[in-house]
Order: C-alpha cells, then structure tokens, then sequence
C-alpha cells in the first residue's frame, strides 16, 4: 500500500546526495528498492518510500535487503538496495555470489561510507568490494553526479548484465546541492527465465560462469577508459597533477583551482591507460582517495609513478584544509602559520539519552550492579558506555552482544568466575542479526542474562519501523513480532522470560539480580517505547522542592538531561569521611514526567510539578 | 573566481541548527545562487554538537568551510559559539545566542562550562554580537522560535536585503501553519533589532 505523496516535476531542485539517488533509482522505473537504516544512507529509502509506482521496504538486514533486490533482478525488473559501508560487510555473502551469477534488470547497490566516522563503528573503504566480486563502483562528488551516476549505474549494469556498486560517502549522502532531474520511465519486466545453469550455483553451473566475471571486468575497464564518467581538467600549473575519485575532487577543485585533474566516476575498473597519459602531462602525480590507497596501488602496479597516502592521512575525510598543507610539504614548501584564531578548548559534547528515555531505567540499574560484564550492541543503547553510567562494556557490530556474551561465560577463567554476563540489545538490532546469536546461547547451554530493550524503533536512526512494530515503511499494519514467544521457540524457558517496565525500577533490578543468579539464559524484555516517535505519550512534569533537596546526587546518577546540578558542596561525615553533594532543578519544561529520577529521590524532594508549564522547551539554562 | 559567501551555523542538537541552515539556502537559491550545504547529521537528535556548512555564489565545488574562512558564525548556544570561532576570517562576524545550554558531563562535574565564551571570543580579537536569544524566544511565547530570532540576527549581515531571508522564513509556515507566520515574523524583527540590525540597514 504505498502512500504517495506529490512528486515534483522534472525541476531544479535543492538535493542531498540521498535525495538525489532516491529521485534518480524512480526516475529509472525501479520496481523494488530495500534497505536496512543506516547512517549516513537511511533517507534513500525513505525518501523512496514516498513514491509510488515500486515496491519499497524496510528489510530486516542489509543481506535480505540485496537478496530482495537481486530477486526482483531475476524476474526481469530494475532493483536496487542501499546500506551503510557496514552493511555491505552483512551483505557480502549474496554480493559475492550475484556476481557469479549476474544480474537480469539493472541492479544498483549503493553504499554509503561514513569517512569521517559521524555514527559507526568503524570506517572502512567499500571500494574494495568492487575489486573484491569484479563489479563496476561509480563515485559521484556531489548531489548532481549522484543523480546522474544513479541513472548511469542502471544502464551500465544491464549492459554488462552485473550488479553495479554505487559508492556514497557521508560528505555525499549529507550535502545538499542544486540538481537538475527528470522524469520517470516506465519497464516491464521480461519475466523470470528457468535457467539452472544460470541461477543455480552448485559447483557444477558455477565453475562454467566464473569467466564472465573477468571477461566483464575487461568490459568495464574498457568502458572506463572512454566513459565521459572519467574526464580531464585541463590547467596550467603543472607541477602536480591530481588525481581523485568521489567528493574529493571537489575538495581539490577549491584548494588548487590552477592544477588539471583527473577525476574519476568510473573508478573501478579504474581506467589505467587513460591515468597513464594523463601523468606523462604532469611533474608529479598525487592521487587523492578516500580512505585507503586503492587506485595508488593499482597505479603503481601498472607501472604510473604517483604520491598518494605518503603524504596523505590515511583516515578521515581529504577536505581543503587538510591538503593543502600537504600539498606544500610535496612541493617543499614552508607551510604558513594560520591566520585565524585558533581552535578553543571547550568541554565536549558527547550525544546523550533522549529526556525521559526507557533506557536511563536500564542503565541506572545496570550502573547500580556490581560484578557484571555488559556485552554491548549497536543503537542509541550504546551510549550506555558513557557518563553517568558506564555501564556497557563492548561494541562490535550488529548482533554481536549475543556472541560475545557466550564467548566469555564458556572461556572465562577464575578470575572472572562470579560475574555475571549480560548482554543488551535493542529490538531492531536482535532481528537484524541478534537472534541467531540467542540461538547459539540456548542451543550451548550458556549462561547469559539478555536485556531485550524493545522500544518499537530503530531509535538511532530516527525512529524507522521494524518487524516489532507492527508497521512497514509506509507505516501500514502488518504481522507484529512478538518478542516473548520468538525467545521462547529460541529455546529460552518460559519462566525466564520477563517482560517489564524500565520505569519501575524496583522492579527491574529485582529480576535482573534473580536471573543472573540463574545459571542458565534468560531474556528481560523492557517494553516502553522511544519518546521521538508519534506514539509517545508524555506524562505530567516534575519539579524539585529545594528545600527538601539534601544534594544525595541520586538523581543525577540517572543521567536525564533535565537535571541539572544548581550548586555543588561538601560535608564531613561523623565516619570523617568528605561526601560531595550536588543540588539540583529539574527542567520542567523538558520533563516528560516518565518518574524515574523520583525512585532514587530519598527526601522526596522531587514532586510534580503544579501547574505545568506551557512553554516547549529543550533543556536551556538561562544565565 | 567571483566570492563565495561561508556562513557556518552551530549548537546543539535539537535547537533547530539544520532548519535554520536549510532556510538560509532556499533564500540563497531564490536568489539564483549555487548553493552547498552539508552537515554532520548522525547523531543530531542526541543533544550532540552540530554545525551546518552553507556556501553560495556562482559556483560552489567543496562543501565545506576550511578553518578560518567563515565570513559569519551564527551560534546557536555560547559554548558551541567558542568552540567554533576558528572557522571564522579574522574580519568575519559572529552572532551568538548568549542562553547556555549545560550538558550532563558538567553537571556531573566532570568538565567546567566556560565562565563567559562570548568575552573569550572578544578576548580574541573576533567581532561578536550577542544577545539572550533563548529568553527573547521564551519572551514572545516559544522557545521553538529561538531559531527564527537568530535568522532574524544575521539578516542585515547578508549579501541579499534582509526580506529575502524573511520571506524564506514565512514561507515555511505559510502554507502548514498560517497562526505561525505571525509569531515568526514578530520573532525575525525582534532578532533584528536585538543587533542593531535595522538601525544598519536604515
């Protein structure tokens, strides 16, 4: 049931790098588009979801998100799925097989690096990929190429019957620029074609494919060398030429205006031969990529003498301000002082829990116990490792909590035999690649108490919908996931599966301390939704009555945004021993009244809040 | 290669950096103008730091401010303001909301919030106007309006007359939202006026 919203007429239009792909992957007659969210690439698919005219949808993991994409390929469609550069990592089991096979509609994968690292785990280089399974990678430096390449992308891969790989990177996904678009066409599938030895791959049809992958590849170098995706800036200071791929040739564009460049669209295959006349024009050749020295090495290796990551980083983002001082070392010349004011010490300012998040309850509690191992996962949980509560002690990649946890109960040694081990997971998390891990811990007997935080979003990614909601990407009804009964056909014993609360404290340090003493698994599923999606309600505001504040501090040990601390002191104890106290106010205005900073209040002091203020605010102090 | 106008806005998430970033843009692009914008988006929802790059003229390539060339710094919360003023030229200008906004990590006494980050700023050498834009959005009935106030503040700071940005903001609302358009425009002269910046333009 898509819900279709007006789409602009073919238009000059102020576009993000997502903006752009999503108009151009309708544009193209795509039928079925999927996706897991990911920063920086989430709004492709969102954005998607607003046209009509094809199939979108959130899929449970990027792997299926291909896997969906590919069999829309089969039957004859164009088919595209989108992913952040760590989800290629979960996807890469379909991809390196679906380049055995090939693609029948046009297939495009974008992928989307977070160079620069605003919200992942690590950073890595998806190019590589494209090496990897002898696929095509287009890299467009802004939101124009971005359309464009999108719509090239499809054509490219129909012609060479292959997945084509669009590589993003958060400096594309997240800029807005002007672009010109078009309209859409309409395809009719050719329809699904029975052909064993073409989409079955056992041994014996897929040895007999294996060649294509190279004889393709020798296409799409070919294509490289001629495609107007690759072209020349011809300028006059010839000392250094440049060569870049992705957003780096507009970095380089601005800090060397008189330097030709080479700029790569195709890049991989990349066009060697074309590289090599281009650096018999130049003194020196310095390749700009980000973020590892792939087309450096390919150069060298052909024989094309070139700088790159010697005097580049390695890591981060190639920006103006970064090259430029590096470009002046390779010339040899003195890099001058800056003239601006130069940078200030300030406190940072790390991401916090949302006012009134179910998962302050989670963590207090967990700041609360002692003797416990907290295995992590990936979502807005993670900031559970962070102040006040310390309370989260790895992060890996999606669904790892689970492993990791049975990993150290089956090899932990003397010294760590009376902990406990928990693991934290958040709903979407535990299906994207969770569950499979619960299994494990069922099925090898381990003993790991799980924290199923099920808040009905994908939180970190702004609120998406996932099998736990009961909701697709259009927001329509659909089956609901129901968490309890899916632990208990994992194997979990029905008695020791609770589900909670978070806002009751008591409640739920009551039944963590009793399962972590029970030396089997069990799920503690705390089922309060995340206060950014439509279906939060808010409750009435509390206060703190100053007077009866002691400065305990208990409260603040929460870790909700509202508190805040109005005086600090000191007193000696009759033990003599000195105890800080901080008093505090709350932000009424911000207090959504979820009662959590109350439970640890011991004088009572923090009451509602009467009347309650009207004034919307976020939480600012006013000097 | 003909001027580029850098203005780099700044605070924290939530207080509405990336809409007011983004009005900004549309008023430069009904000007004609090329126009960039970029942002570190991820985690803008978690009371973070977040900046917003906005870059127009004939023909923009990066999207992004180097270090020292902001022509203004629009600063959403005053310690946000200080952490950023080495994006700005040493004759840029910025205009800082002097309201605070202290995260856990001070209240829980772990880090100082600067005693006053606009006289920091002075103390640099850099030209700053400030004024308490939260408690003059509080003022006029919203704090949601803060945003508008510091549109309204860099308006006669522009290379376009101050209506062009005016007209970007209503326009926002106009079509939603009509009951807003007035307190926005309330909220836009009075950020205006809280620099001087009718005085300028008069």
């Amino acid at each position: 049931m898509p819900v279709t919203q007006t789409v602009p007429a073919a238009a000059r239009m102020f576009l993000s790098g997502n903006d752009a792909v999503a108009r151009a992957v309708w544009e193209a007659g795509t039928r079925v588009a999927a996706a897991y969210p990911g920063t920086p690439s989430t709004e492709i698919l969102e954005i998607l979801s607003r046209h009509s005219g094809l199939h979108t949808e959130w899929s449970v993991n990027e792997k299926v998100s291909m896997e969906v994409a590919l069999g829309a390929s089969m039957v004859g469609a164009r088919a595209f799925c989108a992913m952040k550069h760590v989800g290629l990592n979960v996807a890469s089991d379909a991809l390196m097989t679906m380049t055995v096979t090939g693609t029948e509609g046009g297939l495009v994968i974008a992928v989307a690096d977070d160079v620069g690292m605003s919200s992942s785990q690590n950073e890595q280089d998806s190019r590589y990929w494209g090496r990897f399974a002898h696929v095509p990678v287009l890299e467009p430096a802004d939101s124009q190429e971005a359309y464009a390449m999108t719509l090239a992308a499809f054509e490219l891969s129909e012609r060479l019957k292959s997945p084509v790989i669009l590589r993003l990177t958060t400096r594309i996904c997240h800029v807005k620029g002007v672009v010109h678009t078009g309209e859409r066409i309409e395809i009719e599938p050719k329809g699904f074609v029975k052909d064993p030895r073409h989409w079955v791959m056992v041994p014996g049809n897929a040895k007999p494919r294996l060649p294509s992958m190279f004889e393709r590849e020798a296409a799409a170098r070919a294509e490289a060398e001629v495609t107007p995706l690759n072209f020349q800036v011809e300028r006059s200071d010839r000392r250094i030429g440049f060569v870049t791929s992705g957003p780096t040739f507009m970095h380089v564009r601005e800090a060397f205006p008189d330097a030709p460049v080479f700029k790569l669209g195709l890049s991989c295959p990349p066009p060697l031969e074309s590289l090599r006349r281009f650096a018999a024009t130049v003194d020196t050749v310095l390749v700009v990529e980000e973020t590892e020295p792939l087309l450096e090495t390919e150069m060298k290796a052909a024989g094309i003498a070139c700088h790159g990551k010697d005097v580049l980083p390695r890591i981060g983002e190639l920006a103006p301000d970064v090259l430029e001082p590096a470009v002046r070392r390779l010339r040899g010349e003195v890099v001058p002082e800056p003239e601006h004011v130069p940078a200030q010490q300030v406190f940072p300012r790390p991401p916090t829990m949302c006012v009134a998040c179910p998962h302050l309850g989670v963590y207090y509690t967990l700041s609360q116990m002692r003797n416990v191992i907290i295995s992590g996962d990936i979502g807005c949980y993670t900031l559970g490792a962070g102040h006040p509560w310390n309370a989260l002690d790895t992060c890996i990649s999606m669904g790892a909590s689970m492993g990791t946890a049975l990993g150290m109960d089956k090899g932990r040694g003397k010294v760590d035999e009376n902990k406990k081990v928990v693991a934290v997971i958040g709903d979407s998390t535990f299906m994207h690649m969770g569950m499979q891990g619960l299994l494990d811990i069922t099925w090898n007997r381990g003993n790991v108490t799980v924290l199923l935080l099920d808040n009905r979003a994908v939180g970190m990614t702004g609120g998406q919908d996932n099998p736990g909601t009961g909701r697709d990407i259009h927001g329509a009804e659909t089956t609901r996931v129901d968490f309890a009964k899916l632990c208990e056909a994992l194997g979990v014993k029905k008695e020791r599966i609770h589900v909670l609360d978070p806002y009751e404290l008591p409640v739920l340090f009551k039944a963590l301390r009793e399962e972590t003493k029970i030396e089997e698994p069990s799920v503690i599923i705390t089922n309060r939704p995340c206060v950014l999606i439509d279906h939060y309600q808010p409750a009435k505001s509390y206060t703190v009555e100053e007077d009866r504040c002691t400065g305990c501090g208990n409260c603040v040990e929460v870790g909700c945004p509202a508190i805040h601390v109005t005086r600090r002191d000191k007193v000696i104890k009759a033990s003599g021993k000195e105890v800080d106290l901080s008093f505090v106010r709350i932000e009424t205005s911000a207090c959504t009244g979820c009662g959590l900073c109350v439970q640890p209040c011991a004088p009572a002091a923090i009451v509602h809040a009467d009347p309650v203020q009207n004034v919307q605010s976020v939480q600012f102090v006013r000097k | 290669m003909s001027k580029i106008t850098n203005i780099l806005v700044c605070g924290v998430g939530g207080q509405g950096v990336m809409t007011a970033t983004e009005i900004l843009a549309e008023a430069a692009i009904s000007l004609g103008f090329d126009v960039k914008k970029t942002e570190v988006a991820g985690m803008s929802q978690r009371g973070g730091v977040v900046t917003s790059h906005l870059r127009f003229g004939d023909a923009v390539l990066s999207p992004q401010i180097a270090p020292g060339e902001a022509d203004l710094l629009i600063g959403f919360e005053s310690a946000e303001a200080l952490r950023w003023s080495h994006m700005l030229r040493p004759d840029g200008v910025a205009l800082v909301n002097s309201g605070r906004i202290v995260p856990p990590v001070v209240n829980l006494g772990l880090f100082d919030y600067p005693e006053d980050p606009v006289a920091q700023m002075r103390a640099l050498g850099l030209t700053v106007h400030a004024f308490d834009a939260s408690s003059l959005a509080i003022q006029l009935g919203n704090i949601r309006l803060g945003n508008t106030v510091m549109l309204g503040a860099c308006a006669d700071r522009l290379p376009f007359p101050a209506e062009v940005l005016r007209d970007a903001v209503l326009a926002r609302f106009g079509t939603r939202k009509p009951q807003l358009v007035e307190a926005n425009r309330g909220a836009f002269e009075a950020g205006r006026r809280a620099v001087g910046g009718e005085a300028l333009a008069a």
